[in-house]
């Protein structure tokens, strides 16, 4: 690892903050708020796959919440016919995660730009829709998942267990790609970013760089959309919703995208943001409170907008800015 | 199978493909001529509908809804536009999409802000709520007339795109902004002209589809995402592409929908086609989508001007 920053020390105290949050909620005894968290880290882990392209390979995806879907549909529909082996579950996610992400990927990255914006995003719909019309299985109510999945030597039953597995499997996924990133792989795909022309003549087959990238990053939402059937023993379409690939794209722009831990930082603000608005409590007159918590939306959206606004060159191009400034 | 389901479903196809192009002309000047990745558009629709429903319900005369309704959406289009999305022009892509995703959110809980959660009604004007006789086959007047605007609009807009100087100065500044600027075209004028044209235009899909659709929050989102599935397919700023491409995702969508369950019945077991057909049906665009990129990534009419 490089030296003690102040930016490294922060991640530590906020991976540590983490890993204790199962003994502060029990103290507190609110285990509600354990659920918050760790349905915070499993958005982060979505968020910081799709980090992995977006903010290192500049491609902007905004389908990934399809993958989130696989992920949990996996596991839903396999419990429901009585196939409960954890591991299977991961296989057969994956299995279909890389083949989807394969075919997906290879049609999306003929374009760059706009359209690549618009078409992940209609492949997105397209699983959303294949979903809701999957009437043996809840259609657009979803099914509840009757048990959590089994990997036999950790029972996911146990509330703190199921957390502490979630913990760790992002600590293993930041892990992973903090050496993925510095590594020749990462230095081609940022790259790629900043000048795929010049890569495609230096001899560097971009395309083939780019789509492994993209189902890399792919297989960490799948992972993410496995963790979040889990937690909430319940799949539903809405898991697929166009609103959450954009949420991801939020988070990871509100943490920062140059950073791993950033996306994992943004998805906490804005999940805990939606958390306070929509449960807003504060004793303002004039029903303030209850306007909000109905509306909450209306105000996370002006949020969105206005951090996008005074940024001047957006919340990267700001933090870019600051980093190069200090240095 | 009959002829005349094939030609009422073919006719449901065409109207839901006039619609799209409707929303699809605004949204492809848009992204191809600044550049700009505006999701808002799909609420701008929405706003229409609701700004045209809520005239309706006040005067009960469709003539007032449109004459209310459209120019609403034009000034709010403006305004958005004015306020927040014109000192985007110049970011990248991913700025535009988390503002109008914001904005999205934004307008969706106004709606249910001042409207309410349910939807509301606007009924099919009086001249136009009897059906048309088609070769012994009922056919409601009111879809015939989204047709005939769609058709009209579509005239128009060749018209002036490519037959007038405000067209020729659009194509211009389409190819090349800073060499149009500098010729003393005021291209910020432009811009706004071009968007306010866009929301005109979704106002008028708004108008056209409150009878018909259920005027609701989130009503635009759906839409918006065919309308893009549409804008990729016909090519990214063509006219010409957002039309032929609105046509073929309307009749492959309706028709899909309608006779593919029948049609997988006929290959397979009852219990497989029942439940593959609407799975099956309800990405066959998306399929149309994917195909069309993978032989030309460009779309199937790339602007050829620049």
């Amino acid at each position: 690892m490089v030296k003690a920053s102040p930016r490294a020390l922060a991640a530590v105290a906020i991976l540590a903050i983490l890993a204790l949050v199962p003994l502060l909620t029990a103290i507190i005894g609110q285990p509600f708020y354990l659920t918050i968290v760790a349905r915070i880290m499993i958005f982060g882990l979505a968020a910081l796959g799709l980090n992995l392209i977006l903010g290192y390979g500049g491609m902007v995806s905004f389908g990934h919440a399809m993958y989130l879907g696989i992920g949990a549909y996996a596991v839903a529909i396999l419990t429901f016919h009585g196939i409960s082996s954890g591991w299977v579950h991961l296989a057969v996610a994956l299995a279909i995660g890389v083949t989807v992400a394969i075919l997906v990927g290879s049609v999306c990255l003929r374009t760059s730009g706009m359209a690549f914006i618009m078409i992940t995003l209609a492949f997105a719909q397209m699983f959303f829709f294949l979903a809701v019309s999957l009437k043996q299985y809840g259609g657009d109510d979803g099914l509840s998942i009757p048990a959590r999945s089994d990997f036999g030597f950790v029972d996911l039953g146990n509330a703190t267990l199921l957390y502490y597995t979630i913990y760790v499997v992002l600590l293993a996924t930041l892990h992973g790609a903090w050496h993925l990133i510095h590594s020749r792989f990462g230095m081609v795909l940022r790259g790629c970013k900043s000048n795929e022309r010049r890569m495609i003549s230096l001899g560097v087959p971009a395309l083939r760089y780019k789509l492994t990238a993209y189902v890399i990053s792919a297989q960490v939402c799948v992972i993410a959309g496995l963790l979040l059937a889990n937690l909430t023993r319940f799949c539903s379409p809405a898991y697929m919703q166009w609103q959450v690939s954009g949420e991801l794209i939020v988070m990871a722009v509100l943490g920062g995208m140059g950073t791993l831990l950033g996306p994992v930082a943004g998805a906490a603000t804005l999940l805990l943001i939606e958390e306070v608005l929509s449960s807003l409590n504060l004793g303002l007159p004039w029903g303030i409170d209850a306007f909000i918590r109905d509306h909450w939306m209306a105000p996370l959206g002006l949020f969105i907008v206005l951090v996008v606004l005074t940024l001047k060159q957006g919340v990267y191009g700001h933090l870019a800015a600051a980093r190069s400034g200090s240095a | 199978m009959t002829a005349g389901l094939l030609l009422t479903q073919t006719l449901n196809g065409v109207q839901l493909g006039v619609l799209l192009f409707l929303l699809s002309a605004g949204l492809t000047l848009v992204f191809g001529i600044m550049n700009f990745v505006n999701l808002t558009h799909g609420s701008l629709y929405m706003m229409g509908a609701y700004f045209a429903a809520a005239a309706y319900n006040a005067s009960d005369s469709f003539l007032v809804a449109g004459l209310v309704g459209i120019p609403a959406t034009i000034v709010l289009g403006l305004l958005v536009e004015r306020i927040a999305l014109s000192t985007l022009y110049t970011r990248d892509h991913l700025d535009q999409v988390l503002a109008t995703f914001g904005l999205i959110l934004f307008f969706n809980e106004v709606v249910r802000i001042v409207w309410g959660p349910s939807s509301i009604y606007m009924n099919v004007p009086s001249t136009l709520s009897g059906t048309i006789d088609l070769f012994g086959l009922p056919y409601p007047a009111y879809r015939f007339a989204i047709i005939g605007v769609g058709l009209v609009v579509a005239l128009a807009l060749y018209l002036l795109i490519h037959r007038s100087r405000i067209g020729m100065l659009i194509r211009a500044s389409a190819s090349n902004p800073a060499m149009a600027g500098a010729l003393g075209v005021n291209i910020k004028l432009l811009n706004a002209l071009v968007f306010g044209l866009g929301a005109g235009l979704a106002g008028l899909a708004g108008l056209m589809a409150g009878p018909i659709m259920s005027v609701q929050p989130g009503m635009g989102e759906p839409i918006l995402i065919l309308t893009l599935v549409v804008i990729v397919t016909g090519g990214i700023g063509s006219i010409r592409g957002a039309f032929y491409g609105a046509l073929m995702v309307g009749i492959v969508d309706t028709m899909g929908r309608a006779f593919l369950p029948t049609l997988l019945r006929e290959v397979f077991e009852r219990s497989i086609a029942q439940a593959a057909g609407p799975a099956i049906a309800s990405m066959l665009i998306y399929l149309l989508m994917a195909s069309v990129l993978a032989l030309r990534p460009q779309g199937l009419f790339p602007v050829k001007y620049g």
